[in-house]
């Protein structure tokens, strides 16, 4: 074997210079430059303010404890919120993934018209439904619920038909062959294959909409994001801090508590 | 002939499955009744159709005068910087998370409370308010789309922490090993083997949360920190429907377009 040979077999391989790679780069650093000057952060006006940030945060660690007292309602408004916006919005979410299942309804205009529904819907996020809910029913809790229950009907819908859709097809075709109708087809075929997913799915948006709910109240829809927005208001820091750890106490129990029993139901 | 064969067995009954249930069931059914009381559905106003209608005929109907104006103050100019404050507030998160998920994953570490503790900090992370958190860097740099720019930013560290943190996990060894064992030191493990089998992950979960993110960049106009809410909220409040109705057509849009390339980036990549 010659030197040059040898030499060839010591060095690697070079790699390919892929110039679309290197256009995404550029692209990204493009949209990096863009973004700043638009939106004019300006990290050193931060760390220059860094002091009234971190003043607020200690006065957050500080929380007011005797104001516990008057959360606690508000808080369990929050929690049933959720609740009434996660079932109603699943109990909607379940028969529209049925209508908008390509294997359960074959016609695809139909199937087709309402997915392009579902997905409008799906886009608005929670707070701007709130927003809206507030403007059209008045300030409340109702609002709260309607806003959660699209949001739970957004979520739910989109997983649950996709479960639908990937059930085994053999029960199906068991029951139309013994002439089985539409309704029976879905109780005895398709119910038993996805009701697991649908209760799970059901779980994982109790989970957002708890998240959610605490900070509708802050526009008026209903829960603890009221006194949020109060104590806010008249920079009461130790009180604000109060009901965020309050927040947080509650959304990590239940969080905790949801995603075991999904666990648990998906053995 | 036999017919001995045309009854079927019995079903095999779990009474413990069955009664646990059951159990459930009505625990869910009492909840639901619990959560019914004492919240007021007789608040509604009467005037609640009414309204409902004119937001429909205003997306039907949109003002659209306010589509662009020059001002700086229209739609595409509010979207587009919507679009700038997620962007850039998911880079920075995505900066912020790389040390937070090495922090958070169990197989980087010995000792169990080490990935435990992240993942607290993490799930703490997630659950504090973004409006609260929008409204202290009011506090810190004014208000304006750069408040929003770090609120994204460092909310977002919560759940994007969490999907890298798990992508860790999930990292193969393999590689890790063949680099030691070729004599590749701790910096040459990340840098050839972890970071190029960890970046389509990154990648990928930094677009899924870029989709989230321009929901989230809507939103927090609503107190002041930039973006195409603060005109929602100020149209609403003056009962501007046919306004209401082009911006919310504006959001549907934007949210649909960025959904979808970010989607088409994410199956080039994968």
């Amino acid at each position: 074997m010659s030197s040059t040979e040898q030499e060839k077999l010591m060095t690697l391989p070079k790699k390919k210079l892929k110039i679309l790679n290197w256009l995404w780069v550029l692209l990204f650093v493009a949209g990096l430059f863009i973004s700043t000057n638009e939106t004019k952060t300006d990290l050193g006006a931060l760390f220059a303010n860094f002091g009234e940030f971190a003043d607020i945060f200690l006065q957050m660690l500080h929380p007011d404890w005797s104001y516990l007292v008057t959360v606690v309602p508000l808080l369990l408004e929050t929690i049933k919120m959720a609740i009434l916006g996660t079932a109603i919005g699943s109990v909607i979410a379940f028969i529209y993934s049925l209508l908008i299942a390509r294997n359960i309804v074959k016609n695809k205009a139909v199937t087709g018209i309402l997915r392009i529904i579902m997905n409008i819907i799906r886009t608005i996020p929670d707070l701007l439904l709130g927003a809206i809910f507030v403007a059209i029913v008045g300030i409340g809790p109702v609002a709260g619920v309607l806003a959660l229950a699209i949001c739970t009907f957004g979520i739910v819908v989109k997983l649950f038909y996709e479960a639908i859709e990937t059930i085994d097809p053999g029960p199906i075709e068991a029951l139309t062959a013994v002439g089985a109708n539409k309704i029976q087809i879905i109780v005895f075929a398709v119910l038993p294959q996805v009701i697991t997913y649908f209760i799970s799915y059901c779980l994982y948006a109790f989970e957002i909409n708890v998240r959610a709910s605490t900070v509708l109240g802050y526009i008026g829809a209903g829960g603890i994001g009221l006194y949020l927005q109060q104590t806010l208001q008249i920079f009461d820091y130790p009180k604000t801090g109060t009901i965020i750890i309050v927040i947080i106490i509650v959304v990590v129990l239940i969080d905790y508590v949801s995603s075991k029993s999904r666990e648990a139901l998906m053995q | 002939m036999d017919t001995s064969m045309k009854k079927l067995p019995p079903r095999p009954i779990d009474i413990k499955k069955r009664a646990f249930h059951w159990l459930m069931a009505i625990i869910t059914v009492v909840l639901i009744i619990w959560s019914c009381t004492g919240i007021d559905f007789g608040g509604i106003k009467e005037t609640a159709g009414q309204i409902a209608g004119a937001i429909f005929s205003g997306i039907f109907h949109p003002d659209w005068s306010y589509v662009y104006n020059g001002t700086g103050e229209d739609l595409l100019s509010q979207l587009w910087e919507t679009v700038c404050i997620a962007f850039l507030g998911t880079f920075i998160s995505a900066i912020i998370s790389l040390p937070f998920a090495f922090w958070a994953a169990h197989t980087k570490h010995k000792h169990w409370y080490v990935s435990r503790s992240g993942k607290i900090v993490l799930a703490i992370i997630r659950s504090f308010p973004e409006i609260v958190l929008a409204l202290m860097f009011i506090k810190a740099v004014g208000p304006g789309s750069a408040a929003g720019v770090l609120a994204l930013g460092f909310h977002s560290v919560g759940m994007l922490a969490k999907l890298f943190s798990e992508a860790i996990e999930n990292l193969d060894d393999g590689p890790n090993e063949a680099v030691t064992a070729v004599g590749g030191s701790k910096t040459n493990i990340i840098m050839f083997s972890t970071l190029p089998n960890l970046m389509p992950a990154l990648i990928s979960n930094t677009l899924y949360r870029f989709d989230v993110s321009i929901r989230s960049a809507s939103i927090l106009g609503l107190v002041g920190a930039g973006g195409i809410g603060y005109p929602l909220i100020i149209a609403l409040q003056y009962r501007q429907w046919n306004r209401v109705g082009i911006i919310l057509l504006g959001i549907i849009i934007m949210v649909v377009v960025i959904d979808w390339i970010s989607g088409w980036i994410r199956k080039k990549l994968v």
